[in-house]
């Protein structure tokens, strides 16, 4: 799995939680979640759930803790599913 | 003088109604919500048919985004969209969710009977038993807690003033609008929505099914199921949705040039201390007389100014009682009783719901000028027959009906009542 794929599928399971619809638009490995995304801290939780759907892979919680960007997702998910 | 409230925005999710408007012509022709319901009949209930609103889930994905429908089950679903449009009746705009602005002088008293009963059969026990607690995610909490729809809504309309839920069983939904009536009449809040809210759940309904108070003997014909007052009455029928109601300082109703259903002339709620015959499970039917005479003490109503009454009336063995009560509360005997209807003919027992829904009916009745039929009384049961010219079997028209009452009786031995006019001038 590349970067590129990973992120495209972050993206698609941030989408429904996102209330900020111009970062979404703009949307880079930058782009902070909570700040920039404006996604409700609570629903990370959620989050977090369907990547581990979506990528087959189990994500401890201390290793949510260091989750802040976009980027920051698509480097733990490649990292655990390769 | 006394701050006089009125209904100024009126919201509903019936099992035969989405909306007031078709709600309310449901209640003209006398058409029954009750249906057959899988779920029992996989699951081995006595009772196998429900009353249960449709298409629900295609009405909250048109007002709700994607985030908050995978927080909201049934309850929450119901409570919401009828919140809207009650607060959309009313005159006023849906907040921008992104806005800072807080209405800090409209609140809401939106109750529930048992709460997000579905939540938990279908989530939060199986997932614990199964040792997947963390699979939960993040919206059990607000699903379950007896709060969550109460505060759903002030999310959704940014309300600052009281929010909160109450539950007092099948009393809830009339105790709610009580409530909020009471809050504007003490200057401490301009605004209120008011109302209840059930769920639809196999769950909600299966103890209900095991104390046999639940209609076993019309599973095959569902929309006869429902038979307030009738000799063939053989218990109630589950429903599930939603009634709520603005209630508005008169002041600032016609400050803002609001249209004006009905004035919320009085109201009442008490406990029967579950003595003189009343018990967790029976009214006392003291209880029941005090709570309706205090409504009327409050609006300042003499019993003959009533023009019509919307019962609890669940098709239980409860009927004839509490006819006697309503007869010596109003001391009208046959000869002179008011009209006499249950909606739960038509949409079942909601429960939570029922006092909202039902007053929502009341309050279209009269300022519709009609009082709808209620069904299914083909057989007047015999401690009642007397009254039975009192009972509509149609549709009739009451042009001149300015005041209505309704009552509410729940589980706990609690009751509540409430008197509603016609709104004709300030």
């Amino acid at each position: 799995m590349t970067e590129d794929d990973a992120l495209e599928r972050v993206v698609k399971i941030l989408t429904p939680h996102v209330r900020n619809e111009e970062a979404l638009a703009n949307v880079s490995a930058e782009t902070n979640i909570l700040d920039d995304l404006k996604v409700n801290s609570a629903r990370l939780v959620d989050v977090v759930l369907a990547f581990e759907d979506e990528f087959d892979i189990e994500i401890p919680d201390e290793d949510v803790d260091s989750v802040n960007t976009v980027g920051d997702c698509v480097k733990l998910i490649v990292g655990k599913a390769n | 003088m006394r701050t006089r409230v009125v209904v100024t925005g009126l919201g509903v999710v019936a099992p035969n109604g989405n909306d007031p408007q078709e709600f309310e012509r449901s209640l003209r022709e006398g058409r029954s919500g009750v249906g057959a319901n899988l779920s029992m009949e996989e699951f081995k209930f006595a009772c196998r048919v429900a009353a249960v609103p449709q298409r629900t889930d295609e009405i909250a994905a048109e007002m709700f985004g994607e985030d908050e429908l995978m927080a909201m089950n049934s309850s929450h679903r119901y409570c919401s969209i009828a919140s809207i449009q009650a607060w959309q009746d009313a005159g006023l705009e849906r907040p921008d969710p992104e806005g800072d602005e807080v209405d800090w002088d409209t609140g809401a008293f939106l109750g529930t009977g048992v709460g997000g009963m579905d939540t938990m059969g279908e989530r939060v026990v199986p997932f614990t038993d199964g040792g997947r607690v963390r699979r939960l995610g993040s919206t059990a909490v607000e699903q379950v807690m007896a709060s969550g729809i109460s505060a759903r809504v002030s999310g959704q309309l940014a309300l600052g003033n009281q929010v909160t839920t109450n539950s007092s069983a099948c009393s809830t939904g009339a105790e709610a609008i009580a409530e909020g009536a009471a809050r504007i009449r003490a200057g401490l809040a301009q605004r209120m929505l008011c109302g209840g809210a059930e769920g639809a759940s196999h769950y909600i309904w299966a103890g209900f099914d095991a104390m046999r108070v639940l209609c076993r003997n019309f599973n095959d014909a569902p929309e006869q199921a429902s038979r307030p007052m009738s000799a063939s009455a053989a218990g109630f029928v589950p429903g599930a949705g939603a009634g709520v109601v603005m209630l508005e300082n008169l002041d600032s109703a016609l400050e803002r040039g609001a249209r004006i259903y009905a004035e919320v002339l009085g109201a009442a709620v008490n406990c029967g201390g579950h003595r003189g015959g009343g018990s967790m499970t029976a009214p006392n039917p003291e209880g029941v007389v005090r709570c309706i005479r205090s409504a009327l003490a409050d609006a300042g109503v003499d019993p003959s100014e009533i023009d019509f009454i919307n019962g609890h009336l669940t098709a239980t063995g409860a009927d004839p009682k509490e006819i006697a009560s309503w007869s010596r509360a109003l001391g009208r005997g046959a000869e002179n009783f008011p009209p006499i209807t249950s909606t739960k003919s038509m949409i079942g027992h909601t429960l939570g719901a029922a006092g909202a829904i039902e007053s929502v009916a009341t309050i279209l009745m009269l300022s519709g000028g009609f009082i709808h039929p209620s069904i299914n009384c083909v057989d007047r049961h015999p401690e009642i027959e007397a009254f039975s010219a009192s009972i509509p079997d149609n549709a009739l028209d009451l042009p001149n009906a300015r005041t209505a009452i309704k009552a509410g009786f729940g589980f706990g031995d609690v009751n509540s009542s409430l008197v509603f006019r016609k709104f004709e001038d300030a």
